[in-house]
This record gives C-alpha cells, sequence and structure tokens, in this order.
C-alpha cells in the first residue's frame, strides 16, 4: 500500500517539472502562429501580448525570439555593424541567441539575461515547497494511521531470551553514519528551503541569516561523509538485496503487515530491499546533483540527459516535444537544484517509514541497528531462512 | 551503542577533514563561490 503511494508521489512529482517545462519550448516550425496583428506596432508587442501575458496564458513568443535582425552578409550596405538594430542586440541578448563574447575567462558570463530565472524561483517557492511538505505530512498522518490501526508489531510469545548476532560493528557504523548523516543534511536543508518561507516570518531575519549560514556549512560538508557510508552500505549489503523467490511470497502476504502471518525471509525481507534500494539509487542521484550544486557550473548533468532522452524518443511518447539540450549553465544549476530537493523530499518520505519499523513499529527491530544482537524469537518470525543459515554457520563453526 | 556513537563521530571527522581538505586544493565552498575579482573577502 505505501510503495503503491510511494509510487503515485514519485510520478506526480517528476511528472510537475516537465510540465513545466513544456512553456519553454518553442512551437514547433509548422505550426500556425496566433493571429495577433501586431501592424500597430511595427511588429513589436502590443496589448493583446501583454494581457495575455498577465492572464498566465500561454504566448508565442517568436515574434520576439525570431526577430533578431541581420548580419552584414544577409542585409548588405549597412556598414561594419551589420543590419542589427539596438532593440535586436537586446533581444538577441534576452534570449541568449547571439553570440555573445565577454572579457571573463568563463563561459558562463556570456548569459547577460537568463529566460528560466523566475520560473525556477516560483516553482522553488511555490509547487516544490508545497508539495514536498505535503509529501512529509502525508507520510507522517499514514504512518499514524499504520500505528492506529494495526498497532505495535509483537513478537508473538514474547522475546525468549537467547539472541543472535545479525549485524557486526561495521555494518553498524556504516549504517549510523549514513542515517546521522543523513538526519543532519535532512534538516539542513529543509532549513535551507523554507528558511525565507517560514523562518523569517516566526523569528526574524538575523536568526534566519545564523541558521542558514551554519545549515549551508554542515550541509556542504556532512555530504562527504553521506557519500563515504552510502559506498560502504552497498558494498557491504547489495549482496543480501538481490531479489530472490522469498520475496514473491513476501508480497503475496503483505509482508505480514496485513493480517498475522510471518513470511519467510532472508537477512533482509523484500520491504527492506524496497528501502535499500531506494536509498542507493535515490541517494546517488541525490548526490550527483549534489556535487553540481557544491561546484558550481562544472558539473552539468541536465542538458546531456535531456538530449538523451529526445534522442531515444522518451520525449516524443510522453507528449512533449523536444526538451532544450542546450541549457545555459544557470537552467542547468536551476534544474539541479529542483532535483536535489524533489529526490530529497522523496528520501526522507522513504525514511520516515524506515525510522517508523524500525523503532515504534516492531518490537524488537531496533535491537539489530542498536546493540547487532537479536531476539531469536523475532529472527524466527520475521527472518526465518536468515537465522537457519545462521545457526548452521554456528554449528560448523564452533566457537573457539 | 558504541557503534552508533562511532558513526556520528565519523560524520564529524569527515566533515572536518573535508572542510581542511578541499581548503588546501583550493576547492572550499568559498574559494568556489568566489574569485580574485571580488575583493569582499
Amino acid at each position: 500500500m505505501l510503495r503503491h503511494l510511494m509510487a503515485l508521489f514519485i510520478l506526480a512529482l517528476v511528472a510537475l517539472p516537465l510540465g513545466a517545462t513544456a512553456q519553454d519550448v518553442r512551437l514547433p516550425e509548422n505550426a500556425t502562429p496566433s493571429a495577433i496583428d501586431r501592424n500597430s506596432t511595427g511588429g513589436a508587442q502590443n496589448l493583446a501580448d501583454i494581457e495575455r501575458r498577465q492572464n498566465g496564458a500561454e504566448i508565442d513568443d517568436g515574434f520576439r525570439r525570431d526577430n533578431l535582425g541581420g548580419d552584414a552578409s544577409t542585409v548588405p550596405g549597412l556598414g561594419p555593424l551589420g543590419g542589427r538594430s539596438d532593440p535586436d542586440l537586446w533581444r538577441g541578448i534576452r534570449y541568449n541567441e547571439l553570440p555573445v563574447r565577454v572579457s571573463t575567462m568563463n563561459k558562463t558570463g556570456r548569459v547577460l539575461v537568463q529566460d528560466n530565472g523566475m520560473w525556477w524561483l516560483n516553482f522553488r517557492e511555490g509547487p516544490l515547497a508545497t508539495y514536498g511538505i505535503w509529501l512529509l505530512a502525508g507520510m507522517l498522518v499514514l504512518l499514524a494511521a499504520f500505528y492506529l490501526l494495526r498497532g505495535r508489531i509483537r513478537i508473538e510469545g514474547g522475546k525468549v531470551g537467547r539472541t543472535v548476532t545479525r549485524f557486526k560493528a561495521i555494518e553498524r557504523f556504516a549504517h549510523w553514519m549514513l542515517a546521522g548523516s543523513f538526519i543532519l543534511l535532512a534538516l539542513t536543508g529543509l532549513a535551507t528551503l523554507f528558511g525565507r518561507k517560514v523562518v523569517i516570518p516566526l523569528l526574524g531575519h538575523e536568526f534566519n541569516s545564523v541558521l542558514l549560514t551554519g545549515s549551508k556549512f554542515i550541509h556542504n560538508n556532512v555530504s562527504w561523509a553521506f557519500m563515504i557510508a552510502l559506498v560502504m552500505v552497498f558494498v557491504m549489503w547489495v549482496y543480501h538485496n538481490l531479489p530472490d523467490r522469498t520475496d514473491w511470497t513476501w508480497i503475496k502476504q503483505a509482508g505480514g503487515f496485513i493480517g498475522n502471518n510471518h513470511p519467510p525471509a532472508k537477512k533482509f525481507n523484500f520491504g527492506q530491499k524496497i528501502v535499500f534500494w531506494g536509498v542507493i539509487l535515490l541517494g546517488f542521484s541525490v548526490s550527483l546533483s549534489g556535487l553540481s550544486l557544491l561546484f558550481p557550473f562544472e558539473v552539468q548533468l541536465f542538458g546531456h540527459t535531456f538530449g538523451i532522452i529526445n534522442d531515444i524518443g522518451m520525449a516524443e511518447a510522453a507528449g512533449l516535444g523536444p526538451l532544450q539540450s542546450d541549457l545555459t549553465p544557470h537552467a542547468e544549476m536551476q534544474y539541479a537544484q529542483l532535483w536535489h530537493a524533489i529526490i530529497g523530499f522523496l528520501m526522507m518520505a522513504l525514511i520516515l517509514g524506515h525510522i517508523y519499523i524500525g523503532t515504534l513499529g516492531m518490537e524488537g527491530a531496533y535491537d539489530a541497528m542498536g546493540s547487532g544482537e537479536v531476539d531469536e524469537r523475532w529472527a524466527e518470525q520475521h527472518h526465518s531462512i536468515w537465522l537457519d543459515e545462521v545457526k548452521q554457520d554456528n554449528r560448523q563453526t564452533p566457537a573457539e | 551503542m558504541k557503534a552508533m556513537l562511532a558513526g556520528f563521530l565519523g560524520v564529524a571527522v569527515i566533515g572536518v577533514v573535508a572542510y581542511l581538505g578541499l581548503h588546501e586544493i583550493g576547492f572550499s565552498s568559498q574559494e568556489v563561490y568566489s574569485s580574485d575579482n571580488v575583493r569582499v573577502d
């Protein structure tokens, strides 16, 4: 159930920025231009255009974007500056269409006016923040409802008193390094997104400034620990998280969440595998976009990705038309920030579920990561195949 | 418990090492977000 909702949320959140991107896509060449008569202004904007923009209607700005004048070869006889008037030059700069040369060495400096800034800002403060918070709030409500309906999953018959080692010290160390860094990154990330909207009205500018300066410092430096721990966790547990036949049984019995079944499982059951792969894949994605943000304008991911999506026909299949693959460096950074935040929200929602089931949701679960030793009856009821394997290993290698 | 504390300590240590290390190789946040042309710092 949770998984389906998660899938729905992911689809909704992923679809949102793509929908907004459609506004930046130019109309295909054979589309009939909107019938607006611009003779009164000699081809420039007129009242009808302004009204459409104010009402949020889609505008075809081809009359500005494509009206860049000519150069000396196409409009001969007009001297060394060619056939571009000042308005033509400014339109060329506004739409990033003219080859601009600037004195700074960095080609990022060539973008004098960028088209996507307001769209990005409005999206970040609007849908991103709103849907993100609703996702987290919804997850909390779901978990609360589950707890009220199902209660804490108890060890049937109580603990038996004998324990078996579930996680070695190095496994627990890697997990807690990942978990600790994730909590810090999540809190500082949320502070960064909501500081202006929430903290300033409540606690003032000074507090927000100190909070966000500290948040950025912590977020940027703790991220390295997260990435290292992510690699450690992947290397240690990827083998145990590969799908196998017991997963299908687990799915069919709804993991034992509904009813009183105890589906057999090896070291990790299917629910845990979802968390593992979610953390690995989302963590990898958030790390990539995070590295792009840590080294601005150096790591540019989206133009290339959009190009691939165009080439394999996915953009057309989704009905979006060609995605822009020649993004300005600023547009790249804006997409990186949005993607980073969206993936962050998804991870936070996933981890809320993980924290719930590992603490309140299931008796005896926390011991696995707390001390590394779990009660045998707990292991029998939740990871029976794994327990048998461990007991067999213990019999074959008698304690020294 | 010890593993948890060791994990948190690892986070702190790696954070400090990253901060100092990036500064050494010229990639600290201050250097990345600024340049010689900016005379504020």
